[in-house]
């Protein structure tokens, strides 16, 4: 596609952006860290407290990271499903990837029960929150790709994972009718999603997931801008409508069940992203939309990260909650003022 | 019969189209022959529902052949791939392109997508071919603005300088000219007809402008209710193949003027 303009200046407002961002990140928190520290730990020269490195290594730094990946994995993946779709509603989670998450997660801890004993303790390590998380994106991925097989009408496939979804909220309820308050208080606490507490372990495992998952996007570009002007003519240009249709759910799912299986399910970043960013670029060119989405994604779940730490307090918020509250008004101001949503 | 093969570009034997529904195949149109030749622009005419769309989504390779075969250059249509079709045959459909918030030139530059890499980054020649297309079309002026603020008339010369951006052989047209004023009607059927002329590429394009299609083209093809018949347009006149298009009670055509007149 040839592009009527370049974006230079808002690529550099946005690596900008971002840097700041990212230093304010790893400096707030209930210890605030200078800058000129955090900069001192990362040349190497250690700060003054011994402390704050600790801080900044174990903690700050592999949870920055993780925002980082998560934000730009799911606006990613919310920019696959809407053009797919090509449908401004869908999101990462419309094929029922997070409903598939929960799912795992709650047969996990509202059943630990059920196993009892040493078993069950074993059972509710970190480790096993992502892997029953991971289970459950996948086989809800695998029932959505074995129904794109079957049929050729991409609303259908929308339709089929928004029931995938119901069906396993259902589940979900049913299990946690049978559970008692402690097992919930758990269950709920993941729902909230939570970017801390990530080994260094997990950040690479995500990083792996996420570079496969956006190289298949970036692979996907050419195909994605054919799709805009529709399914037919797209096939008319030579695209393979099912192959394309394939990669980009399976983009989407390695990119949304790794991210959810570690973070929780994440809301809204996935769906107001694109649109943000659509705002700002006034272009549908995957070649630009992907890179700024990915920059844009990252740059949002860092700041509600930053915010959700409450600075100077003891308490941490819900991130789920915080990117709702920041995203949503934002969203809707941009709405309001340039009257027109482009899509 | 092999020597008409060679000259033709498009060409049907006993072709049946329709749709196929758990092995029941049902039937729309059937016993559609007609041989279309290199430059030649050809209407497609019928009343609505009579299967036009459906034989040019089966002549698109979109669908496929109940009985009867499609040939493209004397090769049937179901033996080349997607991708070898693109180089051949490019459409322009009734629907409108899912994103309009593409600019006109991005729009256009997509109809080089068969010819591009998977960066889709553009050669000089596409340049070349993309500056061409929004020419021929007499939109050059309007490159660099957005599909949702273009008019209907506008719209339909964006969405033909995208098949002519992707360089076949072969154009085929969904009703181009509906929706449109009378003025761009026969701005787009005179556009047709001069590219037909002028670069040699073969066109077909269905259409309800039977009086214009009858002023304009080198070859009609009319859907009637149990025929389809394919020929000059003062020959089908002749042979009297447009009165029986329509109820007569309500409609009847006057084979001087080449026109349909209301009956009161």
């Amino acid at each position: 596609m040839q592009v009527s303009q370049t974006y230079r200046l808002q690529f550099a407002v946005l690596f900008v952006a971002l840097l700041a961002a990212f230093l304010m990140n790893l400096g707030m928190g209930s210890v605030s860290i200078p800058l000129d520290q955090i900069i001192s730990v990362f040349i190497g020269n250690g700060a003054s407290k011994e402390t704050w490195r600790y801080i900044i290594f174990d903690y700050r730094l592999p949870k920055a990271l993780t925002a980082m990946l998560a934000g730009g994995g799911l606006a990613v993946s919310g920019l696959l499903m809407q053009t797919l779709f090509r449908n401004p509603l869908a999101g990462p989670f419309v094929l029922g990837l997070s409903s598939g998450a929960s799912l795992g997660v709650a047969i996990l801890i509202l059943g630990a029960s059920a196993f009892g004993g040493f078993f069950g303790t074993l059972l509710l390590s970190q480790w096993s929150l992502v892997i029953a998380s991971a289970l459950g994106s996948f086989l809800v991925l695998l029932a959505v790709l074995a129904v794109t097989f079957r049929i050729k009408d991409t609303m259908a496939i929308l339709i089929i994972g928004l029931m995938f979804g119901s069906v396993t909220t259902a589940v979900v309820s049913v299990l946690s009718y049978f559970s008692n308050a402690e097992q919930l208080q758990q269950y709920i606490f993941w729902s909230f999603g939570s970017l801390g507490n990530q080994s260094w372990q997990g950040v690479l495992i995500l990083t792996i997931c996420f570079l496969a998952g956006l190289a298949l996007s970036f692979f996907s570009s050419k195909s994605l801008n054919a799709l805009l002007l529709g399914e037919n003519y797209a096939k008319s240009m030579g695209l393979h409508l099912k192959r394309t249709t394939f990669i980009i759910i399976l983009a989407t799912s390695i990119l949304a069940g790794s991210i959810t299986a570690f973070v929780g399910p994440i809301a809204f970043v996935g769906l107001a992203v694109p649109h943000l960013v659509r705002q700002f670029f006034k272009t549908s060119n995957h070649f630009v939309l992907l890179p700024a989405v990915l920059l844009c994604g990252s740059l949002l779940l860092l700041i509600c990260d930053t915010v959700a730490q409450l600075p100077f307090s003891e308490f941490t918020l819900p991130i789920n909650a915080i990117t709702s509250l920041v995203g949503a008004p934002v969203v809707i101001w941009l709405l309001v003022r340039k009257r027109k949503i482009f899509f | 019969m092999a020597l008409e093969e060679k000259h033709s570009i498009l060409q049907t034997r006993n072709l049946a189209v329709g749709y196929s529904k758990k092995g029941d195949n049902l039937i729309i149109a059937d016993r559609i022959n007609f041989s279309i030749k290199k430059g030649e622009l050809v209407g497609l005419v019928g009343a609505n529902g009579i299967g036009k769309s459906t034989l040019l989504r089966t002549l698109t390779g979109m669908q496929a052949a109940l009985k009867g075969d499609v040939f493209l250059n004397g090769k049937n249509i179901s033996d080349y791939s997607a991708f070898q079709l693109a180089t051949r045959l490019s459409v322009v459909l009734t629907e409108a392109p899912a994103s309009k918030n593409l600019s006109v030139l991005e729009l256009v530059s997509l109809g080089r997508q068969p010819y591009t890499n998977w960066m889709g980054s553009l050669s000089e020649a596409d340049k070349k071919a993309i500056q061409a297309a929004l020419e021929a079309t007499e939109i050059a002026t309007l490159a660099n603005r957005k599909c949702f603020e273009l008019s209907d008339g506008q719209m339909q010369r964006v969405a033909i300088a995208r098949a002519l951006a992707q360089d076949t052989p072969l154009i085929i047209l969904d009703e181009p000219t509906t929706h449109l004023d009378i003025y761009h009607r026969a701005y787009i059927l005179k556009l047709l007809k001069k590219l037909a002329s002028e670069t040699q590429k073969t066109i077909l394009f269905s259409t309800h402008e039977i009086d214009l299609a009858i002023q304009l083209t080198d070859k009609i093809l009319v859907m009637a209710k149990n025929e389809t018949y394919f020929d000059d347009p003062c020959k089908l006149i002749e042979a009297g193949r447009f009165d029986t298009l329509f109820p007569k009670e309500t409609i009847d055509f006057d084979g001087k003027t080449g026109r349909f007149k209301i009956k009161s």
